[in-house]
């Protein structure tokens, strides 16, 4: 594999001497056929500059630490390899639209306390039962895609409805809420759905879909929102969201 | 200094349960982590959690019983048998809790939770949810946690236990988000860390399964059990080493060798693929040794071509997405180039089978400990079961402690200096010369590990990996610190890290050195059967702080249960 071009993002809003954004550059030099890009960070953290700053965890696409902003696309450092980006620079910037910890960390905070809005926990009202709540494949299948989420990020901050409204709860919680609400064992009723049926839920949601082009799990939010909507309207008129 | 009745170090799954047991009961419990908790290791478990549900057509009269059994059996009857009942019997309840909050487990057309074969089982008692296990269940105590409003405390990285007249009494960390190095008092405090994969240079394990909760236990003097025990799991993808669920041959799928064979039909021809992890790597290992590796090469095929997209699609999605991601190989059209790998840590801090450590208010539970139930060699899908049923036993011991102190204040002045030596300590790594490079020091101790207390192990070949690490530990002494302040600062982390992650690799090779014997993982070329008559005895690890090396001692298994037998498969 031929030397590698990194473009890094940098910045330490804390540095008083350098306080804003500057670009730098490193050469990664790699033997073997595979680099990840994840790999060429801890390179150059390693060789280079050990002030470098990023997420890391699991190497294996499935924590959703590393979610950056790489050649113009969401995507895992980890679950990225050089070689199939098709070009030896490798352009790597925090995601942006979140405010910024330090280089490629960015602050979470507001994105879990949005999931956390959501009551993004099994509701029950009946007693549990003796053993496991019966639900066929067919019911387990509904909830197939939403539950693969890794919290990473990617589709909130790729969602222009979240840039222009901070209220808004974004992809990521509501794919959550809607993950529950199809879950046939939850019963969490009127209380949730206060929570995403709302103007600062599902209403702001205008299908543009930059979640689902950001999802590096390919799935789909936008549905699961249009789902929500549905669901909603359903219960005006039905009296059941199900 | 901020103050909790409880605080729990790692938000993985027994960290979860802990921290909401402790929560239910009304105690005052917050979670520190160096990842949000919803990024931990656990969630990189692929297979399942056994539990004898008898759910499955095949497994109806299976019983926790025959659970026990075969986990004793499977751990070369290195387990404490008492901890092994008390898991297994555990077990069914904490499957069904962890469905009624949530866990998005496959299912039987019946609706029940669905079962699958795992390898050294009797029965299909493996639960399920794709191939995704770990992941889901640990998305449903983070749910969970949210719901019962635990505080996290997330990016923290977790540095020392504060110890006052020999009680826990709370850590230091440092906070990687907004800096800087802070006591946090407990009146107990929980390890939940997991462990310490990273030794190694051929892992399945995340970059944070350092071992760090299981260093800072050691030099406060709690003895670690059974570290020379190393899981190598069968099937790593070749260039990543990123796991390759057993659960892919729970399904059906085959192990294939250069010249096209079922490798395990020369070697345990009645289990096959499902033999133990020890014995599957091992056989593997032998045929790549023997040169009938994929054309001559290190590496062997998983082949589940034969079970059929529909199959592949259905229940072993992930794995399929990380042999194409990672290795660009579609395992519906071609075989997965494996090969075996670091996994899992039998090892650990040692515990009884509700936590509790040596030390009064420390506690440890999960991978990060030793009860011991997995003894010589884990049985797959036994783990995820270990990090619930003794987080949540964890939790609930930690309760009744706390009841029964008259004093809960702990001492503001340790834990105030205990910060303060944090931060020189940092200082003075920072003041240091330098002249070696922290980073090459972890490539040699790790490439040390893998070549030296690996499957296949023999006197010279370990005295001669553990020269090479006591060399590391002579310069570590000459490492510095390039960066000492700032937020997210992984240098430090990684730099920190590392001399414990050297000590942890050094109670493997000293107690494997002595163990002159061959059980479960610990397979020694020179001694290559079991011994009872000397070795059936848990193996105590000391810090010394006057001597680089460990302090040995030992200590009886538990027996009672179940009769010593050959193990045969």
């Amino acid at each position: 594999m031929p030397d590698i071009k990194f473009r890094l993002k940098r910045q330490d809003p804390r540095d008083k001497k350098n306080p804003g954004p500057h670009w730098e550059e490193y050469t990664v030099h790699y033997e073997g056929e595979n680099l990840t890009v994840l790999e060429g960070l801890f390179h150059i953290q390693e060789k280079f500059d050990g002030s470098l700053s990023f997420r890391y965890c699991c190497r294996a696409s499935v924590c959703g630490s590393c979610a950056m902003y790489i050649n113009g696309a969401y995507r895992l450092a980890c679950q990225t390899n050089v070689k199939h980006l098709d070009t030896d620079l490798i352009t790597v910037e925090p995601m942006p639209h979140l405010p910024l910890v330090k280089d490629m960390v960015v602050d979470m905070d507001e994105f879990f306390a949005k999931y956390e809005y959501v009551m993004p926990w099994l509701i029950r009202q009946s007693p549990a039962p003796e053993k496991e709540i019966i639900q066929s494949p067919k019911e387990r299948k509904k909830i197939d895609m939403p539950v693969d989420c890794i919290l990473c990020g990617s589709c909130y901050s790729a969602c222009p409805s979240a840039w222009g409204e901070e209220n808004y709860l974004g992809p990521a919680a509501l794919l959550k809420a809607h993950r529950f609400e199809v879950d046939t064992r939850d019963e969490g009723g009127k209380e949730r759905i206060a929570r995403w049926n709302s103007e600062r839920g599902v209403y702001r949601c205008h299908t543009i879909m930059n979640c689902v082009e950001a999802c590096p799990k390919e799935l789909n939010p936008t549905e699961g929102i249009q789902w929500l909507k549905r669901a909603a309207v359903r219960r005006k008129l039905f009296g059941k969201a199900k | 200094m901020i103050h909790h009745d409880v605080i729990v170090v790692g938000g993985g799954l027994s960290g979860l349960r802990a921290a909401i047991e402790a929560k239910r009961a009304g105690v005052d419990v917050a979670i520190l982590s160096q990842v949000h908790p919803g990024r931990s290791h656990s969630g990189q478990a692929q297979g399942g959690i056994n539990a004898a549900l008898g759910n499955h057509p095949d497994g109806l009269d299976d019983s926790w019983e025959r659970h026990a059994f075969d986990t004793v059996k499977g751990g070369d009857f290195l387990v404490d048998q008492d901890c092994a009942v008390q898991m297994a019997k555990d077990a069914p309840g904490i499957i069904y809790e962890m469905d009624h909050w949530g866990c998005p487990f496959s299912r039987f057309d019946n609706g029940k939770i669905a079962q699958r074969p795992f390898g050294g089982a009797g029965f299909p008692r493996c639960c399920y949810g794709a191939d995704k296990t770990g992941h889901y269940l640990l998305h449903t105590l983070v749910e969970q946690a949210y719901g019962l409003q635990i505080k996290m405390y997330v990016e923290q990285y977790v540095s020392r236990l504060i110890v006052h007249d020999g009680v826990c009494q709370g850590v230091v960390s440092y906070d990687m988000i907004h800096g800087g190095f802070e006591a946090f008092t407990a009146n107990a405090v929980i390890i939940a860390t997991g462990g310490a994969g990273r030794t190694y240079n051929n892992t399945t394990n995340s970059h944070i399964s350092t071992g760090c909760g299981m260093f800072m236990a050691y030099y406060v003097g709690v003895p670690l059990k059974d570290m020379e025990f190393v899981q190598f799991h069968p099937t790593g993808l070749l260039t990543t080493q990123i796991l390759m669920t057993e659960g892919a041959r729970g399904e059906g799928g085959y192990l294939i060798n250069g010249l096209g064979e079922r490798l395990m039909e020369r070697y345990v021809p009645k289990a096959m693929e499902l033999a133990p992890r020890d014995i599957t790597s091992r056989s593997i290992q032998t045929e790549i040794n023997e040169g009938r590796g994929i054309d001559g090469k290190d590496y062997v095929h998983l082949d589940l071509r034969h079970l059929g997209a529909e199959k592949i699609l259905e229940r072993l999605p992930g794995i399929r997405d990380l042999a194409i991601h990672f290795e660009g190989v579609d395992p519906i059209e071609e075989p997965i180039p494996v090969t075996p790998v670091q996994h899992y840590w039998m090892g650990g801090i040692d515990t009884n089978v509700d936590g509790a450590t040596v030390m009064p208010g420390l506690y440890a539970a999960g991978e990060c400990a030793c009860v011991s139930v997995h003894g010589a060699n884990r049985l797959g899908g036994n783990s995820l079961l270990e990090t619930i049923v003794f987080g949540r036993r964890a939790g609930a011991e930690v309760v009744r402690y706390l009841e029964t102190l008259t004093d809960k204040r702990p001492d503001a002045r340790t834990a105030f200096s205990a910060a303060q030596m944090m931060e020189q300590a940092v200082e003075e790594l920072g003041a240091r010369e330098g002249t070696e490079d922290v980073y090459k020091l972890r490539a040699e101790m790790t490439a040390l590990m893998k070549d030296h207390f690996f499957l296949f192990r023999d006197e010279p070949t370990m005295k001669a990996g553990l020269e090479g690490l006591y060399s590391v530990k002579e310069r570590v002494k000459n490492i510095s610190l390039r960066w000492t302040g700032g937020v997210f600062n992984i240098d430090m982390i990684r730099t920190m890290e590392f001399e414990g992650m050297l000590d942890m690799a050094l109670c493997v090779a000293e107690g494997a050195i002595v163990r002159q014997e061959s059980r479960g993982a610990h397979f020694r070329t020179d001694f290559n059967t079991r011994d009872d008559a000397n070795w059936l005895r848990h193996t105590l690890a000391y810090y010394d702080p006057d001597s680089p090396k460990p302090r040995l001692d030992y200590k009886p298994v538990t027996l009672g249960t179940f009769e010593l037998q050959e193990r045969k498969y």
